[in-house]
């Protein structure tokens, strides 16, 4: 087909005679600039509200977002600021970009590209130089934590009444994992247990509620009327949450009450504890029963516990005879056996031997070490105690679990810790000791009791190196590779990499 | 010389006044002022007659002629008919047209020789419009837009085209009408020409939005400066636009 070729003409521009290429206007851009301002009515100045001590700026009416300056945030903000009156001239925005000046100035420009249609559906485009002046004012946050830097609404006061930490370290790996506590201002450590300090009542509440679910506990509030308002009917409160855990533990012999055997349907009267979660398992060693007490129903027997974990004592098995066949309770396998036991610390002084029935059957072999509570050599302040050996014969030695030969060594695994703030004037000597060793000791039971570490992260130790097979007993419990959880590290990791790579091969000669 | 005015606040006076070599005609019951402008610089020359075409005003749209006739749309009426003959020269022959394109002044553009129509155009009308302007007839196209009357304006001396128009078109036109052309606007930068200018040999008059620019353009293409009726001077046309315009 042909096509006749068009080239395109030129006119006089229709005001100062140029000759151009025509348009709808007919008119050069000189003149069409100088006849239409398209910025006109556009703010060339505007303020904006900078946080100096979180580096956010006020998005009105009431949001702080945080910007880096000339980030794509800030940008936005700024542009937010100019929505209004570029609509309301229907003027649009083709493009925007930072021009530079001084952090000090206080102030931030922009250059904006603008189009608006004028004459005959002509769309000019201008560029249009914008400065916001930066006022500086503290966010509602930072005012306030600016007036008073501990400011805390809300309190929970976590609290066990026992001789041990062991239960707060369970604890603050369930927090971590639900992250329970992320919300909390400040940690802190108490005689007997952490304070949990929180920025609003409701996060206080829930770390509560969260607490409910996974211990047997009992609650308090409290609250202290800080100021008030009668005009505007505005009270701040300061709220206290006394939370009190049962002082029994995993672990924990206790002597039932008859009134609380009888209750228990014959329980006991010589029970473990076996696991805490918001019900308390107690078992009967002798009887391979279990049963699960509510925290209602402790509080009404309100029982001690006779011996705990800090009084096992080690002994030797000598000998075994199994009574029964392995029985599963609650997913946890028992089997009644008879044991020939020794204390360790006899060995080379007497021939005490005890014979024992054990609810340990199928873990415990001939010449395995196992702890238990030495009832025979025990000096006990325990009413129900008393009772009880009043009323019946009861065992000289009631085997807890089964004990491995202590090494120290490196672990594969690590846990997380809380930020808990300890309160140095207050600690006791030696405490600091005493903590790392019941840390330590939380930790091997970690690593021999599947349900216990069920419920909480653990994390791969980068720093762990493989020891030689051999300086680790093949029967000694550790935790499979399975169960960690890579954590995450914000580093360079190639560089890592590079220094493993040229570290590898000087190892060679080596 | 141009002349700029105004017919009651609007500066479209092509669309309301028909000019020619032999007649001028603007719409009855307009006011004095702009009957004035006309003529006191035609009076002494062409006749300036009042009228209207189917009740309306807008002369300049509706109908189109030059010194040798005038041809108006089916919608004039029989006495408005009668008056225009009655009121024009003798030698002008006026004639109603059967077309359903009713403004034909948007249809068509003519000077006293040659004749651009609306490639929509009847037959009929065509060979109406030769026999009656006594002229030769091109179907024809300005910048892509088929209404050829609105969009440029030319008499024996030369034309006024749509911005638009290429350099080939141009050409073509300046060819066929033997008049020097040029793409301009009139009404500060209206590309519609015609609606904005009444032109003859000698005369023009603008809407007054025109800028000092585009009358300078319109003079010069129109060659108005020679001021004189029937002055032509189409031996130096050509050698006048190129220099001035090419």
């Amino acid at each position: 087909m042909f096509v006749p070729t068009h080239t395109a003409g030129t006119v006089l521009c229709c005001m100062c005679g140029v000759s151009m290429q025509p348009n709808p206007a007919n008119m050069c851009a000189r003149c069409l600039r100088a006849r239409v301002d398209i910025t006109e009515g556009v703010p060339r100045n505007a303020a904006v509200v900078y946080c100096p001590d979180c580096f956010s700026y006020l998005q009105p009416p009431r949001s702080w977002v945080k910007a880096g300056p000339e980030s794509p945030e800030l940008m936005q903000i700024l542009l937010r600021r100019l929505k209004h009156p570029l609509a309301r001239l229907r003027v649009s925005l083709s493009g925007a970009e930072f021009v530079f000046s001084e952090p000090h100035s206080k102030r931030l420009r922009l250059k904006l590209r603008l189009r608006r249609e004028v004459l005959n559906g002509i769309v000019l485009e201008q560029t249009h130089p914008v400065e916001f002046v930066v006022h500086d004012r503290l966010c509602d946050s930072c005012a306030r934590a600016q007036a008073n830097p501990d400011q805390w609404v809300a309190v929970v006061q976590l609290r066990q009444h026992v001789p041990h930490r062991r239960t707060f370290l369970y604890l603050e790996q369930l927090l971590i994992k639900h992250g329970q506590a992320a919300l909390a201002i400040r940690v802190a450590s108490a005689p007997g247990g952490l304070d949990f300090f929180f920025g609003s009542r409701s996060h206080a509440a829930r770390l509560v509620d969260f607490l409910g679910t996974v211990a047997p506990i009992q609650t308090n509030t409290a609250k202290q009327l800080v100021s008030h308002d009668t005009k505007s009917f505005i009270y701040n409160y300061k709220y206290t949450f006394s939370v009190e855990i049962c002082p029994i533990c995993r672990e924990d012999l206790i002597a039932l009450s008859p009134k609380a055997s009888r209750d228990l349907g014959g329980l006991g009267p010589l029970v473990l504890c076996i696991k805490v979660t918001n019900a308390i398992a107690l078992l009967d060693p002798l009887t391979l029963r279990v049963h699960h007490l509510e925290e209602k129903k402790y509080r009404v027997y309100n029982f001690k516990a006779a011996l705990t974990s800090k009084q096992l004592v080690e002994y030797m098995v000598l000998d075994i005879e199994q009574e029964s066949p392995e029985i599963t309770v609650d997913g946890s396998k028992y089997q009644l056996a008879y044991a020939q036991v020794a204390r360790m610390s006899d060995f080379g002084k007497n021939d005490t031997v005890f014979m024992v029935r054990t609810h340990l059957g199928h873990r415990l072999n001939p010449g395995d070490l196992a702890l238990g509570y030495d009832l025979y050599g025990a000096n006990m302040n325990d009413d129900d105690m008393d009772k009880a050996l009043l009323r019946q014969n009861l065992p000289e030695v009631v085997l807890v679990k089964k004990s491995y030969e202590k090494k120290p060594r490196t672990r594969r695994w690590k846990l997380k810790r809380l930020p808990v703030e300890e309160d140095l004037g207050n600690k006791a000597k030696g405490e600091e000791d005493r903590r790392e060793d019941e840390y330590v000791k939380f930790m091997l039971d970690l690593e021999r009791d599947p349900e216990l570490r069920f419920g909480i992260n653990l994390y791969k130790n980068e720093d762990y190196r493989s020891e030689m097979a051999s300086t680790i007993g093949d029967d000694v419990p550790t935790i499979p590779i399975e169960e960690l959880i890579e954590d995450l590290s914000l580093g360079d990791d190639e560089d890592d990499e590079e220094e493993e790579d040229s570290a590898a091969p000087a190892c060679m000669v080596e | 010389m141009a002349s700029c005015l105004k017919f009651e606040s609007s500066c479209e006076i092509g669309v309301f006044a028909r000019l020619t070599n032999a007649y001028c005609i603007v719409p009855a019951g307009c006011s004095d002022s702009f009957v004035s402008v006309f003529e006191n610089d035609l009076a002494d020359a062409v006749p300036v007659v009042k009228a209207s075409i189917g009740g309306t005003r807008i002369l300049g749209r509706l109908c189109v002629g030059n010194k040798n006739g005038l041809l108006l749309p089916n919608t004039t009426t029989d006495q408005e008919l009668q008056h225009l003959t009655d009121s024009l020269p003798d030698q002008v022959v006026v004639k109603r047209v059967d077309e359903r394109l009713s403004a034909l002044g948007n249809c068509i553009a003519c000077n006293d020789h040659v004749a651009l129509t609306n490639p929509d155009l009847n037959k009929e009308t065509e060979e109406i419009i030769s026999d009656v302007l006594g002229v030769e007839v091109f179907r024809q196209t300005i910048a892509g837009n088929i209404l050829v009357g609105s969009f440029c304006a030319f008499s024996n001396k030369g034309g006024l085209v749509h911005p638009q128009t290429s350099v080939e078109d141009l050409e073509e036109l300046s060819t066929l009408l033997q008049v020097p052309l040029v793409a301009g606007t009139v009404n500060r930068g209206s590309n519609v020409i015609a609606a904005g200018i009444a032109v003859n040999d000698w005369a023009a008059f603008c809407g007054s939005d025109t800028t000092a620019t585009e009358l300078s353009v319109v003079e010069s293409v129109f060659r108005l400066r020679d001021g004189r009726p029937g002055a032509l001077g189409a031996d130096v046309r050509k050698s006048l636009v190129e220099s001035c315009f090419l």
